[in-house]
């Protein structure tokens, strides 16, 4: 994760639930080249087509709730979205985002400023969002640094795996 | 300085001190927590691949480490066999002594509760949303995905964001043919879906401390449905007592202080409250049953299950008005224990005999017909009275079904009139 991300924007609005992201009938495809292709197949039908990697998602209240599917983040890793920024996330969901190494932010007021297409410019370490178009600017508490970090090696997997190759070194040094 | 704006911890905050090895934490300070207790049931089969991933060879400690298949036992899709069999594959390799498997199976978090698997003190982590019913052991009890617990299943720890918490006190006594389900479904018509997101849920009051353990595990089982990340019921001896003959490790209670900062409270008063019903299609869309009785809503089928009430004293409950009547015509009635071990419970006691004879299905425990995805699936249109905990569209079955959610009484009163009635006309 870089400190400053920018990427054209997909706006969605509140509410947005796991289905919307990725659809039941989906949740038994392991591979992330498929489960790529019906992403937000629901919520937002142009994007798996039209996104490119690293394109942002801007969406209002409560994005990622109904089920703990962690196939939703899984899909949005899949095709590379860069950020996910939201007035407000369900719990899980953002956990499981996190944890899959998306950064993930809650900035209140962030969906009035965008529309499709603007690009997004987020200052993760600042703590704020701007429009690069218009110009306006939301503020956020940045992230606390535990999970900034989890964020710059890409996700609970990587650390673990880090964390127990230390581990193992550690143990090998001292017979 | 005492009351809401008090600087004592809550119970959430103490136990996740603990658990981080941390003399005090505040709301939004993430912990990395020391985890007590890790339960997967089938979403479980999902962690197996992280786990991999992660180059993790050992369980940090198989002691630590429940497995219990519920949501389709035996399986009965070909995809429900194949979650049991890597999770079966998984456990054999990694050595993980505690499966319940078939035969000796149940809801999962009944299975916790049963076993003594959560005591005071704990951080227990489950790959389930409902995993916070075990907090009314006085535990730290959360549902986490399936990556997360692969890093659990490695490490022995997560990452936990300090929630801030909201009381509920509740005082009054319970009138006749009123329980724990009703008290909870009012809390839930006042806080709502949403009312609880993030944040931790203590119960505490003159009539929580009466209520016995299994009606506190129904009280923390819905604190999911407010969308609250763990509901709490500080230990006292009515947890110990339950625990002393079962417990699996040593327990380490914590209380809240005193003088703990609440980031809201609200005060319930059960006196003269009468059943409540949770109407279609929201658990927080309450309303006092008998207003609901007098509009004559006619019901297809009736469930007696779930994690939220199907133990035995709900059972028990159930059959003593059961007993002598019968299931209405057209009615289907389906009645499921939480667990094996309450099965053979209902078997011994006559429940089984009272329950078939009536006219119900009595099945093997699982969580039957709570989810839409294995038995006793709703048709369009349908019409159900439930004892478990959501009813949102689509949960039994068809999107336009319509579920209502009651108290056990209040189901087996749905079935004898074949509309929803009000148990207590019937006692
Ligand atoms: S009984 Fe229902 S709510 Fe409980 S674990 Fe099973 S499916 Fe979930």
């Amino acid at each position: 994760m870089k400190d400053v991300i920018e990427g054209r924007v997909w706006v969605l609005g509140d509410d947005v639930d796991t289905d919307g992201i990725i659809g039941g009938k989906y949740l038994t495809i392991i591979d992330p080249d498929e489960l790529k292709k019906h992403v937000f197949e629901i919520a937002l039908p142009e994007f798996a087509d039209g996104a490119r990697p690293g394109d942002l998602i801007v969406a209002g209240e409560n994005f990622g709730c109904g089920s703990s599917r962690e196939h939703a983040p899984q899909a949005m890793r899949a095709i590379g979205v860069g950020a996910v920024v939201a007035d407000s996330f369900a719990r899980i969901f953002y956990r499981n985002a996190i944890n899959l190494g998306i950064p993930t932010i809650e900035a209140r007021g962030v969906r009035a400023l965008f529309e499709k297409g603007d690009t997004a410019r987020i200052e993760m370490r600042a703590g704020r969002v701007t429009n690069l178009r218009s110009g306006a600017a939301v503020r956020f508490p940045p992230l606390p640094q535990h999970l900034l970090e989890l964020l710059e090696v890409g996700g609970l997997v990587e650390k673990v795996r880090l964390e127990l190759e230390h581990r193992k070194a550690a143990a090998g040094a001292v017979p | 300085m005492t009351g809401s704006n008090g600087h004592g911890a809550t119970l959430a905050e103490k136990l996740l001190a603990r658990a981080g090895g941390l003399d005090h934490v505040v709301p939004g300070q993430i912990v990395e927590g020391k985890v007590d207790l890790a339960m997967m049931h089938e979403q479980g089969a999902q962690t197996v691949a992280p786990f991999h991933q992660m180059g993790a060879e050992r369980v940090w400690d198989p002691d630590r480490v429940v497995i219990a298949i519920d949501h389709w036992v035996p399986a009965s899709t070909e995809g429900a066999a194949v979650l049991h069999r890597i999770l079966r594959k998984f456990a054999a390799e990694t050595h993980l002594p505690h499966f319940y498997d078939v035969g000796n199976h149940g809801i999962c978090h009944q299975i916790l509760a049963e076993n003594g698997w959560v005591v005071p003190g704990d951080l227990a982590v489950g790959t389930d949303s409902h995993t916070n019913m075990l907090g009314a052991m006085g535990a730290f009890a959360a549902g986490v995905g399936p990556t997360e617990m692969a890093a659990v299943l490695a490490l022995g720890q997560l990452w936990l964001k300090v929630p801030p918490t909201l009381q509920v006190r509740v005082r009054g006594r319970f009138g006749k043919g009123v329980t724990a389900k009703d008290l909870v479904l009012r809390i839930l018509g006042e806080v709502k879906t949403t009312g609880a997101t993030y944040k931790a849920v203590e119960f505490s009051g003159p009539t929580i401390a009466g209520l016995s353990m299994p009606e506190r595990f129904t009280i923390c089982n819905m604190t999911t449905e407010m969308g609250a990340k763990a509901g709490m019921v500080a230990p006292d001896q009515t947890t110990y007592d339950y625990l002393a003959p079962i417990a699996k490790h040593p327990m380490h209670p914590v209380q809240p202080d005193a003088d703990a900062a609440y980031e809201r409270r609200v005060d319930i008063d059960v006196d003269g409250m009468p059943p409540m019903v949770a109407c279609p299609y929201s658990p927080d869309n309450v309303r006092p049953l008998p207003d609901v009785v007098r509009e004559h809503v006619k019901v297809d089928q009736v469930f007696l299950g779930s994690c939220t009430n199907a133990r035995i004293e709900d059972l028990r409950e159930g059959a003593a008005l059961m007993k002598g009547q019968r299931v209405a015509p057209g009615v289907r009635f389906i009645v499921s224990p939480a667990s094996t071990k309450i099965y053979q419970q209902c078997l011994d006691e006559g429940i089984i005999q009272t329950f078939t004879e009536a006219g119900a299905v009595f099945t093997n425990s699982s969580c039957s017909a709570c989810f839409g995805g294995n038995m006793g699936i709703l048709a369009p249109e349908e019409v159900c009275a439930s004892s478990s905990n959501r009813n949102f569209p689509g949960r039994m079955g068809a999107k336009q079904a319509r579920i209502y959610l009651l108290s056990p009484a209040a189901t087996v009163a749905a079935a004898i009139r074949g509309e929803l009635a009000d148990p207590r006309e019937m006692m």
